[in-house]
């Protein structure tokens, strides 16, 4: 571009109100839009990471969420004969059948939660992954003891290592602590299976975790499994599975926080509409004087296109600033596909930064075009006589 | 053949009462190196007619053929190109970009060619020279006298060694002072640089300096 | 009102600045409008609740299930009028997208302790008489086409196979927040196609003595303290309140974004105020000289700001109000989601805020205007 972009600078440093009100109306909507879809890339982060490529999830047949899940002992036997189940050390197949309830507890701030009870055995801590005890220990087989995950332990009353949380119609020892990589374990009680059968649904268990032999096999696991008449059930890829949990709600997020941010940006480009038209209109004879010396109009069109941008380039970058702070913030909610409560972190990615720059510029170039098209435009004697402000 | 040749030039004004004749089948020849002045009433088309001899404007009939190209049949763009290398002209108020220094608005239609920083920074401070400004080129418009804006002015305007000069009211805007100077310096172009000078102005003992006086009156141009 | 026109002046000089302007306001209280009535509709969905009938549920969670045999002792409670119950379904019609309330209710019970659902007593009759009814609200019928005696095919995940409903009857609430997309069909239906496995997901006791609510929910929930299945009771409006909760803190993310919002368009208002102000110094300067005091000229440059932000509040608040009336996307998520004339008061106030400080400064800068330095720069 001919026209030095120091001009373009230099003339937004002499209106500095103008400009920097025009750049803070943008900040506001970049950092709402990438806070909102923090808040979305955040809860599907934490489903999606519940679940890894290696194991399989088995369900009965039709259930579309662990907890309408019912699978009998036998099934789970027939199930763990299977070759394509992988081994530990000891030879022993890696599967874990689990009983899953959802229960309704008290925030401690106030308010219910949909708290999922799962109920495990020793080996759901080798087959489900990234499960790591940060404080005490695991539970001992046959003692009523719980752990409690990361961002439960914060939310809920009677979660400390030693204390009692009441649930099922007795009280269960917390012993530890667990985190689980950011997954939604994390906002997960976990205690033995054979302990919470009898509590809640009886002798069956929800699901059946097991880790492939074969991390590539699954469309032959599944087919086998579901072909098995004696079984009943439905294969998914643990991954998938959790993921598309989050798939109603994750989608809900997002469309609101492209709404909003949407509709708040055509408040702000109006602004910058105007903000661009009041500089066009003020430096008219400066535009003459470019147009005089043989700068041609597409140069000048150009010209004021780029300050728009660059007024936006700086509201996109207070922006991302303003939004930088709520990474990490923990929140939680309802997970509608599995009624169960989720905490989840708000996940401020470098991909959602350059979208929320890219968003600004794009404020930048629609709230400029017009305005320089106008300058570009002038009929040269016009803009020589008027007189600069 | 003269440098500047204008034949039938003609432009008419439509205001609401009426259609007034700014300039009415005007002939004029200018030779390379002339200097002229060119007097009359106000709002009689003196900068109607420097504005169509650079091309910053279109005439409703007529020609104006310029070191024989016919500019009153160009483009916007190319009357743009044209401009940039074939036109120096100077304002009565300056019109300096006032957030550019003196230097980077000498340089300003230096950007316009594929000159290297490097020799732009010559020609520039060459520029400064001639006026004798190179001592405030980093000065901001604001930071100057009037007459020291208008010879940045006149820098600017020389800075691509133009063939032409065109000077609208150039001391209109300045005391006594600074009006004797910016007019020696004109003469200079003139003399000096050989450079051919068309200069509009109100000021009588200005126009005399001139070698060749006009006038414009309703439209028709006296010689 | 006599220096009207000099404000009207003002606003038309530049007319695609002034109804720009006015237009981000309009956006502004547009959103603020829909995001201030996602909590009116939650708050509403609480009111829905009654306050004379009591629901019991499984103590360990709702999604535990209680014996029929509590219906007798239920009955029998100090207090208690009727009984009833009911189950969730949580079938999927055709795919996951498709997402409906799908109670299996004691009809004979259920509908009399309801009058809120509005069921044309024809088609009440037809439902009572076919094992396999269902009578499923207007919005549903609406929003999937369905017809009166249509067969729908429901996919059990709960209660696993393919279940099959006659439409009977078509129900009307008569408060919106109640929602018109629930599903209601015979609890006796699913007890027999489920293998006779199903029980009551939850009781409904109506009342006849509304005041002793309290006393009686606790009263039930000593009483089956020890048995196989505790309960917990409580009014229907605490436990449709108790449901809200479980949405998060959504009243603080529409709050925050709330505010945000008005603030972006308040710098753009501000903004243009400041760029009006700023060409018309001469003018004003001309006015003082003219006698105009210095008061009525802050006044004006008020007016102004005002004028321009009342208008485009009055049509952000107007689209929402039309645009987000009776939105089908919207409506299944949140029954009964409007724009409340609470909302649109309380959005009248924020455009009045917002046009008294965007317009505060170059107010009081045109008010303490010095003549002669105005003039000065002019000439």
């Amino acid at each position: 571009m001919k026209i030095p972009i120091l001009y373009n600078l230099r003339s937004l440093r002499a209106r500095p109100t103008s400009t920097l009100a025009t750049a803070f109306g943008m900040a506001l909507v970049v950092a709402v839009f990438i806070g909102m879809m923090a808040l979305s890339v955040g809860f599907q982060a934490a489903l999606v990471k519940t679940g890894s490529t290696d194991n399989v999830l088995v369900l009965r047949r039709g259930a579309d969420s662990e907890m309408t899940s019912g699978i009998s002992r036998d099934v789970a036997n027939a199930i763990a004969a299977y070759p394509f189940v992988a081994r530990d050390a000891a030879g022993q197949p890696l599967v874990s059948p689990e009983t899953f309830v959802v229960v309704g507890m008290q925030r401690r701030t106030g308010g219910m939660a949909n708290v999922v009870i799962r109920g495990v055995s020793l080996a759901a801590f080798d087959v489900r992954s990234g499960i790591r005890i940060t404080e005490g220990r695991a539970f001992r087989p046959g003692s009523g003891e719980i752990i409690i995950g990361r961002t439960l332990v914060e939310r809920l009353p009677n979660t400390e290592i030693g204390a009692s949380l009441q649930f099922g119609g007795r009280q269960w020892e917390v012993v530890g602590h667990f985190e689980a990589g950011g997954s939604s374990f994390e906002s997960e009680v976990w205690g033995e299976n054979e302990l919470f059968m009898p509590v809640f649904r009886g002798q069956v268990f929800q699901t059946i975790a097991l880790r492939m032999q074969d991390p590539e096999a699954f469309d032959g696991v599944a087919e086998t499994l579901e072909a098995d008449p004696r079984l009943g059930v439905d294969a998914h890829l643990e991954r998938d599975f959790y993921a598309n949990q989050g798939t109603l709600l994750g989608g809900l997020l997002r469309f609101m926080a492209v709404f909003v941010a949407g509709v708040m940006a055509i408040g702000a480009v109006f602004g910058a509409i105007n903000t661009m038209y009041s500089a066009v209109d003020s430096r008219a004879n400066e535009i003459g004087v470019l147009l005089t010396l043989g700068f041609k109009p597409r140069s000048v069109l150009a010209s004021f296109v780029v300050e728009s941008m660059m007024i936006a380039l700086v509201g996109g970058l207070i922006g991302c600033l303003m939004a930088l702070p709520i990474n990490g913030l923990v929140t939680s909610t309802t997970n509608w596909n599995s009624f169960s409560e989720v905490a989840f972190a708000f996940r401020v990615t470098p991909g959602l930064l350059a979208a929320g720059m890219s968003f600004a510029l794009i404020m930048g170039l629609i709230g400029g075009y017009f305005p320089a098209r106008r300058a570009a435009r002038k009929p040269i004697v016009e803009a020589l006589r008027e007189v600069g402000s | 053949m003269a440098l500047i040749e204008i034949r039938n030039l003609t432009k008419r004004y439509q205001t609401e009462a009426e259609l007034i004749s700014v300039l009415e089948d005007v002939d004029l020849d200018i030779e390379a190196g002339e200097y002229l002045s060119l007097m009359g009433p106000s709002g009689s088309g003196k900068s109607t007619l420097l504005n169509l001899l650079a091309g910053l404007d279109k005439p409703d009939a007529g020609t104006i053929t310029i070191d024989g190209s016919e500019i009153t049949s160009l483009k916007t763009n190319q009357l743009a190109d044209w401009r940039a290398s074939h036109v120096g002209f100077v304002f009565q108020f300056y019109n300096l970009l006032p957030v550019l220094t003196a230097y980077q608005n000498v340089e300003l239609p230096l950007l316009l060619t594929n000159l290297s920083k490097g020799e732009r920074r010559e020609r520039v401070e060459v520029a400064l020279n001639v006026v004798s400004l190179s001592d405030r080129m980093g000065h901001y418009p604001r930071q100057l006298s009037g007459g020291q804006e208008q010879r940045v002015g006149i820098a600017r305007a020389i800075v691509s060694d133009p063939a032409m000069i065109l000077a609208d009211e150039p001391t209109g805007d300045l005391d006594a002072a600074s009006a004797e100077e910016i007019m020696n310096l004109i003469e200079r172009l003139n003399s000096e640089f050989k450079k051919t000078v068309l200069m509009v102005t109100h000021d009588r003992q200005a126009a005399e300096r001139a070698h060749r006086m006009m006038y414009l009156e309703k439209g028709v141009l006296h010689q | 009102m006599k220096h009207a026109r000099l404000v009207w002046k003002n606003l038309t000089r530049n007319k695609r600045r002034t109804i720009l302007t006015s237009l981000s306001v309009a956006v502004a209280l547009f959103l603020f409008a829909a995001l201030q009535s996602v909590l009116t509709a939650l708050a509403a969905s609480t009111e829905v609740g009654s306050e004379s009938r009591l629901i019991t549920r499984n103590a360990t969670g709702i999604t535990f299930p209680l014996p029929e045999s509590y219906t007798q002792r239920l009955r029998g409670v100090e207090g208690v009028g009727s009984v009833s119950w009911a189950n969730w379904f949580g079938a999927t019609y055709i795919d996951s997208r498709n997402f409906f309330a799908q109670f299996a209710v004691d009809a004979e019970s259920y509908f009399p302790m309801y009058p809120e659902i509005a069921i044309e007593p024809a088609q009440l009759e037809a439902f009572m008489a076919d094992r396999s009814a269902t009578i499923v609200g207007r919005g549903l019928m609406e929003k999937y086409g369905w017809s009166l005696g249509q067969t729908l095919v429901l996919q059990g995940t709960i209660f696993p196979g393919d279940w099959e409903f006659v439409i009977r009857g078509v129900y009307e609430p008569d408060n919106p927040s109640f929602g018109d997309e629930t599903m209601y069909f015979h609890y006796d239906y699913l007890y027999e196609n489920s293998g006779r496995r199903a029980t009551p997901g939850w009781f409904i006791l109506e009342l006849s003595n509304p005041t002793a609510a309290t006393e009686i929910a606790q009263r039930i929930d000593d009483d089956f303290e020890n048995s196989t299945a505790p309960t917990q009771t409580e009014t229907e409006k605490a436990f449709q309140a108790g449901f809200v909760t479980m949405w998060g803190n959504v009243a603080f993310l529409v709050r925050a974004v709330g505010t945000a919002v008005f603030f972006a368009i308040l710098f753009v208002a501000a903004n243009t105020m400041m760029m009006s102000s700023r060409e018309r110094v001469g003018e004003v300067a001309v006015l003082k000289t003219l006698g105009y005091k210095d008061g009525l000229l802050g006044v004006l440059v008020a007016s102004e700001a005002l004028a321009i932000s009342v208008t485009g509040g009055v049509i952000g608040l107007a689209a929402a109000a039309v645009l987000l009336r009776n939105n089908p996307a919207v409506s299944s998520i949140l029954p009964g989601y409007a724009v409340l004339p609470s909302t649109i008061v309380q959005g009248i106030v924020i455009a009045i805020a917002l046009g008294l400080i965007s317009g505060f400064l170059p107010a009081r800068q045109a008010a303490r205007l010095s003549v002669v330095h105005a003039l000065r720069k002019v000439a």
